[in-house]
């Protein structure tokens, strides 16, 4: 079997199926970018939406297909490869199962989509009843989420393949971590799919009248959190396990970034209520306690700081690099996948510091809903993430399309980063200045009556419409870029970059394996952080809520 | 499995600075009273209007409490009732608001008062208004259309 996992290349057969994913995550920036550009325009005040078209529908489109749709079809296509890369080919059972997931979480989102664009669902992507959307929204994205499931468990079958083929061996850190990623997901969509499936679908159908509100935003956000941890483990995947190759370095440490993975699924999950900090019918002792078992994915966090930059530093001295800061300047600038990835991980030092904030419990109050949020997770989501991922697809797409990735196209892929990262710094830099003087996220433009205080944040909204509009700019490169990927660049062959452990005597240690443990020790952490609350919200419960329309109809 | 000395050192350093960090704001919250605000209190959202004290929205002097006035709101799609409201520079106020329909952000920009309003609960917060101004009051969590036209306005007064 040695001749499968160190296979170079992915078997074309899954090579498709993860292209088919990268297409419609592309075609959802395309769409998403688009409706990105209109919102900071709008908020400018100096640009009106025409045909009657509404902002918070806008605003609902770019939320769905960036954060949902763009997402997590990128995931599960660059996962499904990984794995396929470094555990070896999926067996035509699991890749027939990764079609059928493919499938259906398309066929979901062009079923919420077309509800959104009927003008039946402008309730944005967190669904907060009791906004009612039509039935057929809550059942497409029911189907984003079992597509997902299936996607995911064609992983965990070649996996499982791999760990009986090669008993009491290490899995390949790649697949290991993929696997992480995906356990984590399949167990936080566990509470969306509830409040979907249980609440919200019975509720729009009219076979119920009213829903308990609490409780949905309690599961809604039980998956809300370690939905946004499902976005960044890939890209830490890339920049653990990845970068090291890329640059020509090692991996400081495979079981470091093994344990550090494990400490990301047991202490992503048991933490929604930070979302929840100003809310009525929460206990604050409950909230606090999961502001602390927030906290502790700050241990993670500094060991994978750590571990990258100790890798760089040691890249950079053997190529004989002196001084204190020295290694910096000898890493390959001109690499588009080293440069591009670099700069959405050194946005990630701003965004952490923000996310501390954020998860500060009392300090919460003071940015709560407020556009610092929004600028805030456009630089982890929006920059970290998404720089990430577009630092993979320049190598994993003609990787796949069997294409190379030309001089010019890596050094448009650089300028793109940069224009990225400027537009950002305008748009998310404006959000959060905006944000600590009271400014509203998910708003249209208002001048509130001519408020004083509306006044004096108006002018960051206009340069979050400049921000936005070079952020547009680096979508149509970007773009540029993926299409050429596809189908313009030259034939070739593209590495598909796997770094290796600077010490590959140590193995990992095998409890890092045991499932058993590791989702038993995540069931005993979810149930500490939410059972009594939990019970508490429910017996405690108000008169549940009929569901409104609070906006136009086309 | 092995782990660099200097490692090490970072993650003890890190650590340390969490549990300080954690504890600062525990003792904050739970000793100094700054909770952020969670009110445990339910109301039926069809019976608003006919129950105190969401019958009598605005400025009510109290006697007897720990705070000079209640401060009374009530939310709906798209309008907070009190419009506008004055209140004497230097009052503590507790503020009690409710939604009679969706969900809403009740925040006074440029103060720390932000909380979540939800149909059946109430939420409160106490605070003091010591700085004179017009405050504005905003919704910030979508309800709909009209969203970003909710709002309302705190005069504090000599």
């Amino acid at each position: 079997m040695s001749s499968q996992t160190t296979k170079l290349k992915v078997d074309p057969r899954d090579g498709k199926l993860a292209m088919a994913h990268f297409y419609v995550a592309f075609i959802a920036l395309a769409l998403g970018g688009l409706m990105g550009l209109l919102q900071t325009l709008v908020r400018s005040g100096k640009f009106e939406l025409p045909w009657g078209i509404d902002y918070y529908q806008v605003l609902t489109v770019h939320g769905v297909l960036m954060g949902l749709v763009l997402t997590t079809f990128f995931i599960m296509g660059f996962q499904y490869a990984a794995i396929s890369r470094t555990a070896g080919t999926h067996s035509p059972a699991a890749r027939r199962i990764g079609w059928i997931g493919f499938w259906v979480m398309t066929i979901g989102t062009i079923m919420a989509a077309t509800m959104v664009l009927l003008k039946e669902a402008s309730v944005l992507y967190t669904f907060y009843a009791p906004l009612k959307a039509h039935w057929i929204f809550y059942l497409g994205m029911t189907f984003v989420v079992v597509g997902s499931w299936l996607d995911g468990a064609a992983q965990i079958m070649t996996y499982a393949r791999w760990r009986k083929e090669n008993p009491g061996k290490p899995s390949p850190l790649l697949s290991f971590m993929a696997i992480i990623n995906t356990v984590m997901w399949i167990v936080a969509t566990l509470g969306v799919a509830s409040t979907v499936l249980f609440q919200l679908l019975p509720w729009s159908l009219g076979l119920v009248d009213t829903v308990d509100v609490l409780v949905s935003r309690t599961l809604f956000w039980y998956f809300g959190h370690p939905l946004v941890y499902f976005w960044l483990l890939p890209a830490y995947m890339c920049w653990y396990a990845i970068i090291p190759k890329i640059i020509g370095g090692k991996i400081f440490s495979d079981s470091l970034a093994r344990l550090s993975f494990i400490l990301f699924l047991l202490f992503s999950i048991p933490v929604g209520f930070h979302h929840q900090l100003t809310e009525p019918g929460i206990d604050p002792a409950w909230k606090f306690l999961q502001v602390v078992l927030t906290f502790m994915v700050i241990i993670p966090s500094l060991m994978t700081a750590f571990s990258l930059f100790a890798t760089f530093e040691r890249y950079g001295r053997s190529k004989g690099a002196t001084g204190l800061f020295g290694w910096f300047k000898v890493l390959p600038w001109k690499d588009a996948r080293f440069t591009v990835p670099f700069i959405g991980m050194a946005s990630f030092i701003p965004a952490g510091a923000g996310g501390i904030i954020n998860a500060s419990n009392q300090m919460n109050q003071v940015v709560h809903n407020t556009i610092w949020v929004t600028g805030h997770f456009h630089l982890t989501a929006a920059t970290s993430v998404v720089l990430t991922f577009f630092g993979i697809t320049f190598w994993l797409v003609p990787h796949l399309t069997g294409r190379k990735l030309t001089k010019a196209m890596n050094k448009l892929a650089i300028i793109q980063g940069w224009v990225w990262f400027i537009g950002m710094a305008f748009m998310s830099g404006a959000m959060h200045f905006q944000g600590l003087l009271g400014g509203p996220r998910r708003s249209a433009f208002s001048t509130y009556g001519d408020s004083a205080q509306a006044a004096e944040w108006i002018p960051y909204q206009i340069a979050q419409a400049v921000g936005g509009s070079i952020l547009f700019l680096g979508i149509i490169l970007m773009l540029i870029i993926f299409v050429n990927l596809a189908f313009f660049a030259p034939k070739g062959e593209e590495e598909f970059p796997v770094g290796e452990a600077e010490n590959l005597e140590e193995k990992a240690p095998m409890i890092f394996e045991n499932w058993k443990l590791w989702l038993g020790i995540t069931a005993l952490l979810i149930l500490f952080a939410y059972t009594i609350p939990f019970i508490d919200i429910i017996q405690n419960a108000p008169p549940g809520s009929p569901g409104f329309k609070t906006w136009g109809s086309w | 499995m092995h782990m660099h000395k200097f490692e090490k050192i970072w993650l003890i350093f890190g650590i340390g600075a969490l549990v300080v960090f954690l504890s600062v704001v525990g003792v904050s919250a739970f000793y100094l009273g700054n909770k952020p605000p969670s009110c445990l209190t339910t109301i039926d959202p069809k019976k608003v209007d006919t129950q105190a004290p969401f019958d009598k929205p605005g400025l009510n002097k109290v006697e007897g409490k720990e705070w000079d006035y209640e401060l009374v709101y009530v939310a709906s799609a798209f309008f907070y009732n009190p419009g506008e409201v004055e209140v004497p520079l230097g009052a503590k106020v507790k503020v009690i608001a409710t939604t009679k329909d969706v969900v809403h952000g009740f925040q006074v920009a440029g103060t720390n008062i932000n909380m979540m309003l939800e149909p059946g609960y109430v939420n409160e917060i106490v605070t003091t208004f010591d700085k004179e101004g017009e405050y504005l009051v905003v919704c910030n969590e979508y309800c709909g259309t009209g969203h970003h036209l909710m709002s309302s306005k705190i005069k504090v007064v000599k």
